[in-house]
């Protein structure tokens, strides 16, 4: 596959909005750099709000104007699942008597993503004010950032920029004089994938071993933090919130494509010239453009082919190069039209990933090229989720280590024929509703797709498992037999 | 109990539920059934809404499942018990959409829905019979016997196993599995009673939620990952709380064993008898578990009136006495001899009918059946007899426990053997033999010497009789011994601290000449009245609900397995 560099102005560039100043010279992650780019100008005026009577004689009050917008933005969360951010916000429960919670989702764990990192060490203060709105937005009083273990300096960092915001009462009781009372705490997770998951990260908060809740009943929504109404939003997402409410939700909306509106950080990793994290508007660029175009990923080291990209973190289903889609897409007049897209002209925004089959994910995209042995990149990925799976339910604890160790007896040499058959087996059924949360398609998804795409890499491992156990005389792996019915 | 904080545990429920009014119709398998919106909480009792899995059981549609216990909080990992299911659809006006036959247009859903933790709605259908559902279980039993040991020849749950029964019902012949198993550490002795088989575990968490929810002592949990899960105590912590055999029984598959039981016996060769535990006033429904005259063991019966599902561990393991080798199997007359039981019965008898007005005094025992109290009752009242029983007391605990260790206070009370309050007429016979006013004294299944009626005093006795089941310093001193049955072996019935009247049957004979108290005992009172009361054991109990006021109404019959409150 050639480089394919467009030229004038129809060049794709970054769009930065959330990282316009991250990587500015000079731009510091302390909060007087962050007043002096006009920081925390949205939280005045979202304090500010007064409330507003609408033409059908219903009045809402600031908070609601401001979950009013999100709504209208077409904010869609940044952490994966790509869920409504105002429609999640709806689901909560203003009425029940019980406190709110809201928790930013700093947990950043999918293989491949490193976006919300970048924000929590050059723009902690953005992620805050975002933050302090959407509580503000929601009347949560008390709120949690919770921040995967490995990001030491992060916490410690989140720690700072609280105590800084704190002093300037952007925190704390009566905020600017509103009234409005907030309380951040940080809480460092420790070490685990399944924290990401939004209800693993509730049980962890509370103290607990990081088991997803069964939804039904445990949604967040109702039933969240301490059995109480909680928010989980992704640091990307809440920082996004800043920027709806400063644009105006409908305004928002303009940016990226219907549906898929605003900016998303992409995350490009693997066989990639200039691997790194790029804002941009969503859908507005490619997948072909994120990896070769210069402003972007610059394409793959010299000599090299591409074979697969992984489009949404190491949990979505891959793409195999020249794997071509039907999608509808709009047409120049307005009118939908069915027409075959390569996967590397796939716009990447949440739906065209979707209609392709995988997903956006995280915004993690991972490019593979002809050196990949691609059992071992599977592998590799089966390795991370065995290890990850918290272990509760059955599918999702016994599948990820039979796929890992088949896996690992494919690679050592020890394949047989039916090995990919077996795999897909396996993968079959984990997914689709048999677990309780998502780990389950997290780590069935690559092998379903990894297996049915590169079948024949498989099966040929599978067969040189078996010419040399010819060879050598050696038994094929055992198979542990239950007595007959 | 040593360290163990009863911290939080659940008052059992003994009341009945009341009625919940509002009922919806859901379909399951194609068969309607109308079950209520809500349901109470195993905890709390709090209506919650009813789950698919209990629609399913009013349906008679059997799910298997090995995390949902119903008397536990839901836990919803197994995933053996998924089902599909659909509900009616809506239209643009958001009404539901009917068939030309007037019933709703049903939308199947896209996912599976665990029955255990799924509510349901009006108008739901229920699918556990499809294709996808019978995939779905063979999937799941499948991915938990993939690391499981597979040793039931030598498991202690084999023949009870859940493993077991559902991979008959819904499992493949063959598994496929080709790598090497999980490794988990084996033989863990979790504290004094039990023994844990990390292999065997299923991670279903039954145990957990018992001990933490149940009897309050939050003492288990998992550590590790994934597959490499491990249940375990908390560190420096041993299971050691007086309810740990329940997750014994809970325990879906061998993972948990009974340091008591373990390598004892196998399952299929017991036999089952409903009965009740005597270790304490609040009379525990058990099913007794023998084999060829032997005990093996006790199990809590469900009885949500009484115990719920459990039973405490000491409780349960106070059955060894009943297979003890110095068993009272022989009568024994004044001079050491042998006799009959008639030879006795005639000459005890005759001294009694000698004796004197106030000259004879009747210990009963508060462990004795209902029926024999009523018997011994009767006879003291024939005798004119001054009568009592022992209270034995101990320390209460918040979940079943009582305070009261004796079994049958109350019917001892109800038929006017015990003394009020119970043992406050001891020190009066103790003195009346001192004075020699008591010159009889008939003991029934007590130590008279343990509790003021010393062997000087029994040895100045004209007539000592003591009827028990075990040696002891009263039985040394008799002049006849009358060998008597323990409750396994024979039927009754008791009244519980708060008055509820339970049955027992027989699962085992008695050894050697024992007989049952109230065979004897009939047999002395026909002596003096010339009337037999005792036939049956039913109509001496529908006799005694004739004569008793507490029990009016009541027949054996009527009591049925679980028993009926009364008065006290």
């Amino acid at each position: 596959m050639p480089p394919r560099v467009k030229g004038g102005l129809d060049m794709p560039q970054q769009y930065r909005q959330i990282l316009k100043y991250a990587d500015e010279p000079g731009y510091t992650p302390d909060i007087e750099c962050y007043l002096r780019h006009g920081g925390y100008a949205v939280l005045r005026k979202a304090l500010a709000l007064g409330p507003k009577t609408l033409p059908d004689g219903k009045t809402l009050s600031g908070p609601e104007q401001l979950r009013d917008e999100v709504m209208k933005s077409g904010l869609r969360g940044r952490g994966g699942a790509g869920f409504s951010c105002g429609l999640k916000w709806s689901f909560v429960d203003h009425k029940s008597g019980k406190p709110v919670y809201l928790i930013c989702n700093a947990d950043e764990s999918e293989p491949g993503t490193f976006k919300d990192r970048q924000i929590i060490h050059k723009d902690p203060h953005q992620m805050l004010e975002g933050m302090i709105v959407a509580c503000y937005a929601n009347d949560v009083h008390l709120a949690y950032i919770y921040i995967r273990g490995e990001f030491m300096e992060g916490a410690q960092l989140l720690n700072k920029v609280l105590k800084e915001a704190r002093a300037k009462n952007f925190l704390g009781g009566n905020i600017l004089g509103s009234g409005y009372d907030l309380e951040i705490h940080v809480h460092r997770g420790a070490g685990a994938y399944i924290c990401g998951e939004e209800t693993g990260l509730i049980e962890s908060l509370e103290g607990k071993r990081a088991y997803p809740r069964i939804k039904p009943p445990y949604f967040p929504a109702v039933l969240g933090l301490y059995m109480c109404p909680t928010i989980v939003n992704n640091v990307e997402t809440l920082c996004a919130v800043k920027h709806v409410i400063d644009m105006g939700g409908a305004e928002y909306a303009k940016l990226g494509t219907p549906k898929n509106t605003g900016t998303r950080i992409i995350s490009i990793s693997g066989h990639i010239k200039c691997p790194g994290y790029y804002e941009i508007e969503t859908g507005k660029v490619t997948i072909g453009e994120l990896i070769f175009d210069p402003a972007f990923g610059g394409g793959l080291p010299d000599g090299r082919k591409l074979k697969a990209v992984i489009p949404g973190g190491s949990s979505s289903k891959v793409f195999k190069a020249g794997e071509k889609f039907r999608l509808k897409q709009r047409g120049a007049d307005g009118k939908d039209v069915e027409r075959e897209v390569d996967m590397l002209d796939l716009p990447y925004d949440f739906d065209s990933i979707i209609a392709a089959g995988s997903m956006s994910g995280s915004g993690a995209l991972i490019v593979l090229d002809d050196s990949t042995d691609i059992v071992a990149a599977l592998g590799n990925i089966s390795d991370f989720y065995a290890h990850e799976s918290c272990g509760q339910c059955t599918p999702c604890r016994e599948g990820s280590l039979w796929m890992a160790k088949a896996l690992h007896r494919l690679r050592t040499g020890n394949g047989r024929a039916e090995d990919a058959e077996y795999l897909a087996r396996i993968a079959d059924n984990i997914p689709g509703g048999r677990t309780i949360c998502a780990f389950g398609e997290a780590c069935a998804w690559p092998v379903q797709s990894f297996v049915a795409k590169f079948k024949d890499e498989f099966e040929a491992r599978g067969a040189a498992g078996e010419s040399a156990r010819a060879a050598s005389g050696e038994p094929a792996p055992k198979r542990e037999e239950v007595p007959a019915k | 109990m040593s360290r163990q904080e009863m911290s939080n545990p659940i008052q059992i429920q003994t009341q009945p539920q009341p009625p919940v009014a509002e009922k919806i119709k859901v379909r399951v398998d194609g068969c309607e059934v109308e079950v209520p919106r809500t349901t109470p909480d195993p905890l709390t009792g709090k209506p919650v809404p009813t789950t698919m899995i209990k629609a399913c059981e009013a349906a008679q549609v059997d799910i298997p499942h090995y995390c949902y216990h119903p008397k536990l909080p839901v836990s919803g990992n197994c995933r053996m018990c998924l089902v599909e299911y659909g509900t009616p659809a809506m239209g643009p006006d958001r009404k539901p959409i009917l068939n030309p036959d007037g019933s709703f247009k049903i939308a199947k859903a896209p996912r599976p829905v665990i029955a255990c933790a799924t509510p349901i709605s009006p108008g739901m259908e229920i699918y556990t019979n499809t294709p996808a559902v019978k995939q779905m279980r063979e999937a799941v039993l499948e991915f938990l016997l993939i690391n499981h040991p597979l040793d039931c020849p030598i498991c202690d749950q084999a023949g009870e196993c859940k493993l077991q029964e559902y991979a008959v019902e819904y499992g493949k012949a063959k598994s496929a599995f080709a790598e090497e198993k999980v490794h988990k550490p084996k033989r863990v002795d979790l504290g004094p009673r039990i023994v844990l088989d990390d292999e065997r575990c299923i991670l279903c968490s039954r145990c957990i939620r018992f001990t933490r929810d149940i009897a309050g002592d939050d003492a288990l949990g998992f550590i590790n990952r994934g597959s490499h899960n491990t249940l375990t105590a908390y560190p420096g912590r041993t299971f050691d709380n007086n309810y740990t055999l329940n997750t014994v029984d809970i325990c879906p598959v061998g993972a948990l064993t009974s340091k008591d039981f373990r390598f004892q016996m196998r399952v299929w060769f017991l036999k089952e008898t409903k009965s009740i535990c005597t270790s304490c006033a609040t009379g525990c429904n058990i099913i007794v578990s023998s084999r060829e005259d032997r005990v093996y063991r006790y199990e809590p019966r469900e009885n949500n009136a009484v115990n719920s599902s459990w039973m405490c561990d000491s409780g349960r393991l106070n059955y060894k006495w009943i297979n003890r080798e110095d068993r009272l199997a022989q009568l024994r007359g004044p001079q050491m001899q042998a006799l009959s039981w008639e030879t006795a019965l005639k000459e005890i008898s005759a001294r009694l009918k000698s004796a004197g007005p106030g000259s004879v005094a009747m210990v009963g025992s508060a462990r004795q059946t209902n029926e024999e109290l009523y018997l011994i009752g009767k006879l003291a009242r024939q005798l004119s007899a001054i009568t009592d029983s022992v209270p034995r007391a101990g320390e209460a605990d918040k979940l079943l426990v009582s305070a009261d260790r004796n079994p049958n206070s109350n019917g001892a009370r109800l038929m006017g053997v015990a003394a009020e309050p119970m043992g406050s007429n001891l020190p009066k016979i103790a003195e009346g033999i001192r004075g020699g006013q008591i010159k009889s004294l008939l003991v029934f299944g007590e130590d008279v010497t343990k509790c003021g009626i010393g062997g000087d005093l029994l040895d100045k006795l004209e007539l000592l009789v003591a009827c028990d089941i075990l040696p002891n310093e009263t039985v040394r001193r008799a002049h006849y011994v009358l060998p008597g049955c323990a409750h396994v072996e024979k039927r009754g019935t008791f009244v519980n601290t708060r008055g509820r009247v339970q049955k027992f049957m027989k699962a085992i004979a008695a050894p050697g000449e024992a007989r049952q108290e109230q065979d004897y005992l009939d047999g002395l009172l026909f002596s003096f009245t010339g009337k037999r009361d005792y036939a049956t054991i039913e109509g001496l109990f529908n006799q005694m609900a004739a004569e008793v006021p507490a029990f009016k109404g009541l027949s054996w019959a009527a009591i049925g397995d679980t028993g009926v409150t009364i008065p006290v």
